[in-house]
């Protein structure tokens, strides 16, 4: 079984070829040994598609797989990977790991709480940023580290990580 | 030795115990009872809430007395002052996150998180902290949800999908944030639910509770201008004593109909005779099919909780359901019909209420299409739980009171009809008048062995008339699954097929009390008992078929012409529909 | 003539992110431009370790490191080094212990520093992506060994003889766990590699998946092999797209190679692994969480007994093993057993993998015999504590370990030495904390992390570490009361004892361990108000000194308009108004801002 990448990015397909998509994954998966054990793999991909797990989606995923809703919310409400509401157009990654924390990291995070009034796990209502928390991110060296997208920023200060929302805010005004 | 028994010893004392069995059972059989919350013996392991834990000699941690087997040599101490404290402190934490509302409590005095925290002695609180709070969920038509009540023992996750098969509840979130909820958190209306009450029976809080409607039924038994008609189900007088504090198995019938009588009931009918009025038309309703080749095999429908995961799973199935309504619609049919004719009153003035074993009677009550002259023929349901608080609340002295009979005509019944309560009791019943009307002889061996007792699936073949009708009876909606899809895949495979929503059948049904101080709920010696109680009626009676019963004849006669004649299909029969809501995958849904 | 170069440009996470693949691309461009791609080569490999000085390029021959790189060094580099032959030492990455290790694994004796990589062998020197260089260094030769020169019995006493122990915290001697699963007579039986890697700030298993992961795959056929399963399954945190890529493709590559698939080498053994995903939850890390989040469920812990090796994945007997465990098997299998056990101390063989992080001169990735003492690693590897601020405690175990402070700085590095000091090796996180960290607020940290993380499955766990951490929270913001020390100790030792899996059995580590060794820092805070690290916020108050020169910077950066002043006169902070937010402090140029 070939793995998915794993970016929640929305892709440019339409719904019907994103559906389809899910569909041919989902028969793959379902021709193997202990086909049920596939649900998270799905989810993934599903996340991958649609950028987040709509209701509908978890219906459809249950229909194709035979697998109870119940039990499907269970899970995709369980791993924090999974996000049931659309992401912000950027998705802000604030690594909360140690050696970010030992590093400031609470301060960064106050600083984009402050920034767009949102808290943790919420979108602005603009749409444009959403804010998670990341464990370790890998570049401890660099703490503290914030994922913008699937770009690393290192060594921030709040100031710093101000400065940078701003740049994305202007991007996006051109 | 017997090579099967190890030593163990528990608190210094040694003792011979059954390999293979846990912790918790080997103490259980010494005289040692654990303190326990997530364990029930009908359901998988969880080990959980930790209640239950102990000291093994040698472990590092505390052990979890429920999921860890015996071994041989092992030494426990089921009651130092460590455990006392950690088993104290976990309970604690268990009311430091829940709302300080016993008095105003569903539960209050018949709770298991109550009882624990009086044993464990807690008189003061050390952690009292942040508490979750939700909306309760007031939506569903049977039950009622407020997680603000509940531990998450699970218990009632792994009824509704280990036993009930219905997937409709999870856990969902984590840590802190935990709560249980059905798919997409949807209002309970709107689920899979059954109705079948059975997380109710589970739940050891007042976390998930029926919907109730004593208040309702109070207000309008003050009610001057109606006539008050009450009917109660066979399983009702085996169980009710129970929350009395009586012995399981006592057969409460004439004191149920006496109390009923002192609350303002103007009369109180026996939903038995119902039953036996059930059988005439299911009964008919199978030879017809077995003579026209109709759609085999005919399936029960008397069980609400089964009609409505009937209709989600197996749309397909639906024209091999007899349409045969359950004896509480037919009798309330009746009520508003024949008996209001017969009396003299106006249908509208009746106020009909069922007294049910049964959580989900209180859904079929709602259900339109067993609207007669568009009335609601059902106007209230209440269980057995809410007619004991009812009777109690009223203050009527239950236990010594002088028990009375049901109002006739309506009012008597077969020994048929009594088994209706019990698993395998409807097929019984059937068999019992399909085999005279069929044959014109009476049947001899009237009790069928092999379709007693509470095993899961009961597979019979009765010969009728030289030809071989193999019968099949399941209890419990994941036995039923299974059953529907042996049916799927053979539909020659029985003719006739019995479904009881309820472990053990309405018996075990999500109205009945809750399980007292010593017991556990769906306990089957209780089962065992309650069983018996109607299983003891049906023999105690010279009339055991319900053919015989004189007032059906009757009411053929006077109303009805006979069995399956329009007039009974107009009031006695109704129809299925495929219902899909939200959450239901497909017909083919697997239980994982 | 210009001589012939190969250059190694690390491809880890950090790399990439300080900019690693843009001056690859350079890099190649010059390369072309100077028609030098004949005799300069150029390969990837995993993190070499150094990510606080990436992006990082290693010119060999001469073991030339260069760290930090921009784009304007990229030519310099090309025209003195690679046609000159003039390394540049302004680039280079010297006199640091940190790295040493590189150069005893380049054969150079002379800089051999405190540290040995054994799992870590092929990491930096090898394109990972690259089977063929895997081959090169006596790749799979250890399963080849196995397969056509050792029963299965030997194989598992070999590694049982070797004395390892499970890397993925609970150190678990690894041959007794393969004995276990190879006596089970149930088929088919898994072998699962947990690359869960949840504890934060620990990047070891995925440095060693992305540097060298054909390491992992022939470990894990061995132990197929050995144990009798014809199955293996990584599971891999989702976080980890490129360790993601990599496993994928090496497993990809040795089924190619007839090192995965049907009929082994052509031998009768049989062996396929399959990747599964995890998807954000810690306790996924513990086994029976694992099996579940592989079976398709919620990741929550079920009681043990039954073991997995006994009853895992899919009711089949089941042998999990660490990444950093299944790194060592080639080795033990190759070198033997008898090599292996020369590392290391009496009941700690081999070595082990630190992601060495914090309040320290160089973070990243180590590699050290057990027995290392703790002050070799942060000092002599470590490099000190930077700033010249005083060492505090280290952290060891994630959030499952415990703070040890000064007087334990000689605890050799093993698992009884450091569970006796009161901490646990765990899976490899090893934070230095300074004077600037309180240990109530760190203790705090760990559990805000592990309560996020419960599962919710039990009580003590689920309600436990919430009162706990309530408990904290209070204490840091100077609402502690009398007794909440005992309430903390009370129920820690409680969850400790009682919990049903390892993240609660562990959770309350870090705050019972600086109870034990700070003690008085918490009753500062309940007593006198006082964080001696200034880090609560709630507990201190910002002054502006008499260095202020009146630039007005802090003034408009107030939220609540607190300070005032004109220009180039002192400013004040108005107490009452300062919500202790702190941006004036971060703000002011000229240090004129005292936190009291
Ligand atoms: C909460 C929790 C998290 C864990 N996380 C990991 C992990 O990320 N990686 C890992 O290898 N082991 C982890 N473990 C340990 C595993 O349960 C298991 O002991 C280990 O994978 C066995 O491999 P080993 O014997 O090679 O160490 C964790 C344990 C617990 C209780
Ligand atoms: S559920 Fe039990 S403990 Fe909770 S409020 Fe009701 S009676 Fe009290
Ligand atoms: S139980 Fe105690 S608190 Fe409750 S009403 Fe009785 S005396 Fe009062
Ligand atoms: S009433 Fe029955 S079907 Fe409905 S949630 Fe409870 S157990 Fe499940
Ligand atoms: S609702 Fe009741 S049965 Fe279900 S988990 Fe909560 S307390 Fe247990
Ligand atoms: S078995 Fe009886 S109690 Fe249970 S749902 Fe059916 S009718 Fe109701
Ligand atoms: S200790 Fe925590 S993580 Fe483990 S089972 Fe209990 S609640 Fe879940
Ligand atoms: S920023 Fe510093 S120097 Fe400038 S006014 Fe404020 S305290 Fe003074
Ligand atoms: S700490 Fe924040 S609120 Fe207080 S003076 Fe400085 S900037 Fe203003
Ligand atoms: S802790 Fe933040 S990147 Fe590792
Ligand atoms: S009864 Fe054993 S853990 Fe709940
Ligand atoms: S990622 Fe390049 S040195 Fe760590």
């Amino acid at each position: 079984m070939a793995t998915t990448e794993t970016t929640a990015k929305t892709t440019s397909a339409t719904a019907a070829e994103r559906l389809a998509q899910l569909k041919t994954y989902i028969a793959e998966t379902q021709e193997n040994e202990h086909p049920d054990s596939f649900l998270i793999a799905v989810l993934h991909k599903a996340q991958e598609l649609y950028g987040y797990l709509p209701v509908e989606v978890m219906d459809e995923v249950a229909e194709q797989m035979g697998i109870p809703t119940a039990h499907i919310w269970g899970v995709a409400t369980f791993y924090h990977y999974f996000s049931l509401t659309p992401p912000g157009q950027h998705v802000i990654s604030i690594c909360l790991g140690t050696a970010c924390y030992v590093r400031g990291a609470g301060q960064i995070l106050q600083a984009l709480k402050d920034e767009l009034k949102i808290d943790v796990g919420e979108v602005t209502p603009d749409g444009m940023f959403s804010l998670q928390p990341a464990r370790c991110l890998g570049a401890c060296g660099l703490a503290p580290v914030v994922m913008i997208d699937d770009k690393i920023h290192g060594e921030l200060t709040p100031k710093r990580m101000v400065q940078l929302i701003n740049q994305y805010r202007k991007q996006a005004k051109k | 030795m017997d090579n099967n028994k190890i030593t163990i010893t528990i608190n210094d004392r040694d003792y011979q115990v059954v390999a293979g069995q846990t912790i918790m059972q080997a103490a259980d059989q010494c005289g040692y009872h654990i303190p326990r919350l997530c364990y029930h013996p009908k359901l998988s392991i969880e080990g959980a809430c930790r209640v239950c834990i102990v000291q093994v000699e040698g472990a590092k941690n505390h052990v979890a007395s429920c999921a860890c087997p015996v071994a041989d040599g092992m030494k426990i101490h089921t009651n130092t002052k460590e455990l006392r404290q950690a088993r104290r402190d976990i309970v604690e934490l268990l009311l430091d996150n829940h709302p300080e509302d016993c008095h105003t409590c569903e539960r209050d005095g018949n709770c298991e998180l109550q009882r624990l925290a009086y044993s464990m002695g807690i008189r003061h609180r050390h952690f009292t902290g942040e508490r979750k709070h939700y909306e309760k969920d007031l939506s569903g038509a049977s039950v009622i949800r407020d997680p603000d009540k509940c531990i998450l023992c699970g218990r009632c996750v792994r009824m509704c999908s280990e036993i009930q098969g219905v997937h409709c509840l999870t856990q969902a979130h984590r840590g802190f944030n935990t709560v249980v909820m059905p798919a997409y958190n949807l209002p309970f209306a709107e689920t899979v639910c059954s109705g079948c009450g059975q997380c109710i029976n589970v739940c050891p809080t007042a976390s998930f509770v029926e919907k109730n409607h004593t208040q309702e039924l109070f207000e309008t038994l003050s009610d001057k201008s109606l006539v008050k008609v009450a009917q109660f189900a066979p399983s009702v007088r085996a169980a009710i004593g129970e929350a009395f504090g009586l012995a399981a198995g006592r057969n409460m019938e004439g004191e149920l109909i006496a109390a009923m009588r002192k609350m303002g009931f103007d009369y109180v009918f026996d939903t038995q005779f119902a039953a036996d009025l059930t059988i005439m038309e299911e009964g008919s309703e199978f030879l017809e099919r077995i003579q026209s080749g109709g759609p085999l095999p005919l399936i029960t429908s008397c069980s609400s909780a089964w009609m409505k995961y009937m209709e989600q799973f197996y749309p397909d199935l639906i024209d091999n359901i007899s349409t045969a309504k359950s004896p509480m619609s037919m009798a309330s049919a009746l009520f508003k019909t024949y008996w209001a004719e017969k009396m003299d009153i106006a249908p509208k003035k009746i106020l009909s209420v069922a007294a049910m074993c049964c959580t989900a009677k209180k859904y079929e009550a709602a259900r339109p299409e067993l609207d007669v002259n568009g009335m609601r023929a059902t106007d209230i349901v209440v269980t057995t739980r809410e007619m004991a608080w009812m009777i109690k609340s009223a203050g009527i002295d239950f236990v010594n009171i002088e028990p009375e009979k049901p109002d006739t005509p309506l009012g008597l019944s077969s020994g048929a009809g009594a088994i209706f309560g019990v698993t395998g009791g409807v097929m019984e019943a059937a068999v019992r008048t399909a085999y005279e009307l069929y044959t014109g002889e009476t049947l001899v061996d009237i009790e069928m062995a092999a379709i007693r007792g509470f095993q899961g699936i009961k597979e019979a073949t009765v010969t009728i008339d030289g030809k071989d009708l193999r019968l099949v009876v399941a209890h419990g909606l994941g036995n039923a699954h299974q059953v529907m899809e042996m049916v799927r895949e053979d539909p020659s495979r029985f003719h006739f097929v019995e479904i009881m929503g309820c472990p053990g059948g309405c018996i075990g049904g999500g109205g009945q009390p809750y399980a007292t101080a010593n017991s556990i709920p769906l306990d089957e010696e209780a089962l065992r008992l309650r069983a018996q109680a109607l299983y003891d009626l049906d023999r105690g009676k010279t009339i055991r078929r319900s053919h015989d019963n004189p007032d059906i004849q009757r009411l053929y006669k006077e109303f009805l012409g006979r069995p399956l004649s329009e007039k009974a299909h107009e009031l006695l029969h109704t129809h299925y529909e495929a219902h899909l809501p939200k959450g239901i995958v497909s017909p083919n849904l697997k239980v994982v | 003539m210009t001589a012939t170069y190969r250059i190694i440009v690390c491809d880890g996470t950090t790399c990439i992110n300080s900019g690693a693949r843009r001056l690859t691309a350079l890099l190649k461009e010059h390369l072309d431009k100077h028609d030098l791609t004949e005799t300069v080569t150029i390969g990837l490999s995993g993190c070499l370790g150094m990510c606080d000085k990436g992006p990082i390029m290693v010119v060999n021959p001469g073991y030339t490191i260069y760290g930090g790189l921009s784009e304007a060094d990229i030519p310099k580099i090309v025209e003195e080094h690679l046609i000159k032959g003039q390394p540049i030492a302004r680039l280079a990455i010297q006199e640091d212990h940190l790295y040493n290790r590189f150069f005893r694994v380049f054969g150079d004796d002379k800089f051999f520093g405190h540290q040995m990589r054994i799992t870590l062998r092929n990491c930096g020197i090898i394109d990972p992506e690259s089977i063929d260089d895997y081959l090169s260094l006596r790749g799979y030769e250890a399963l080849a060994k196995a397969i056509t020169d050792m029963t299965p019995e030997q194989v598992v006493a070999e590694v049982e003889s070797s004395g390892l122990r499970g890397r993925g915290g609970a150190g678990f001697s690894t041959g007794t766990k393969w004995k276990f699963t190879a006596a089970q007579e149930a088929t088919p039986k898994y072998v699962i590699c947990n690359a869960d890697e949840g504890d934060p700030g620990a990047f070891m298993d995925r440095s060693a998946i992305e540097g060298d992961p054909h390491t992992i795959v022939e470990g894990m056929a061995i132990a197929g092999y050995a144990v009798g399963a014809d199955k293996g399954i990584v599971y891999i945190r989702a976080e980890y797209p490129l360790a993601i890529r990599r496993i994928t493709k090496a497993i990809e590559d040795a089924r190619a190679h007839g090192l995965l698939g049907d009929n082994v080498l052509g031998s009768d053994f049989s062996f396929d692994i399959e990747i599964r995903l995890g998807a954000g939850a810690f306790v996924c890390g513990e086994e029976t969480a694992l099996i579940h989040s592989i079976e398709g469920a919620r990741g929550m812990p079920r009681p043990r007994p039954p073991y997995p090796s006994v009853r895992g994945l899919f009711g089949q007997p089941t042998l999990i093993n660490n990444v950093e465990t299944w790194a060592n098997i080639p080795v033990i299998i190759l070198d033997g057993a008898n090599w292996f056990k020369t590392v290391g101390t009496e009941t700690s063989k081999g070595t082990k993998v630190f992601a060495l992080a914090g309040k320290v001169v160089n973070t990243g990735l180590i590699e050290v015999p057990m027995g290392t003492t703790l002050r070799e690693i942060i000092y002599d590897i470590g490099g000190g504590i930077p700033q010249g601020k005083t060492f505090k405690a280290v952290q060891t175990g994630g959030p499952s370990g415990g703070c040890l402070p000064e007087e334990y700085l000689d605890t050799p590095i093993d698992y009884d030495s450091l569970a006796k000091a009161g901490s646990i090796m765990g899976s490899g996180g090893m934070i230095v904390i300074d004077e600037d960290s309180c240990m109530v607020d760190i203790a705090k940290f760990f559990l805000e992390f592990t309560q996020n993380e419960s599962c919710g499955k039990c009580t003590p766990c689920r309600e436990g570490t919430k009162r706990m951490l309530e408990i904290l929270t209070r204490i840091t913001e100077g609402k502690g009361q009398n007794g909440d020390i005992e309430k903390l100790e009370r129920l820690g030792h409680m969850i400790i004892k009682s919990s049903l899996c390892g993240l609660g059995q562990s959770a309350p580590n870090p705050v019972l361990s600086t109870i034990k060794n700070f003690r008085v820092e918490y009753e500062e805070h309940i007593t006198e108000g006082k964080c001696r690290a200034r880090a609560c916020s709630n507990l201190l108050t910002y002054e502006i000194i008499d260095t202020c020169v009146g630039c007005g910077a802090c003034r408009k950066v107030c939220p609540v308009a607190a300070i005032s002043g004109s220009p180039k006169k002192e400013h004040v902070i108005d107490q009452e108004k300062c919500v202790k937010c702190g941006m004036c402090f971060n703000t002011c140029k000229f240090d004129a801002i005292a936190k009291v």
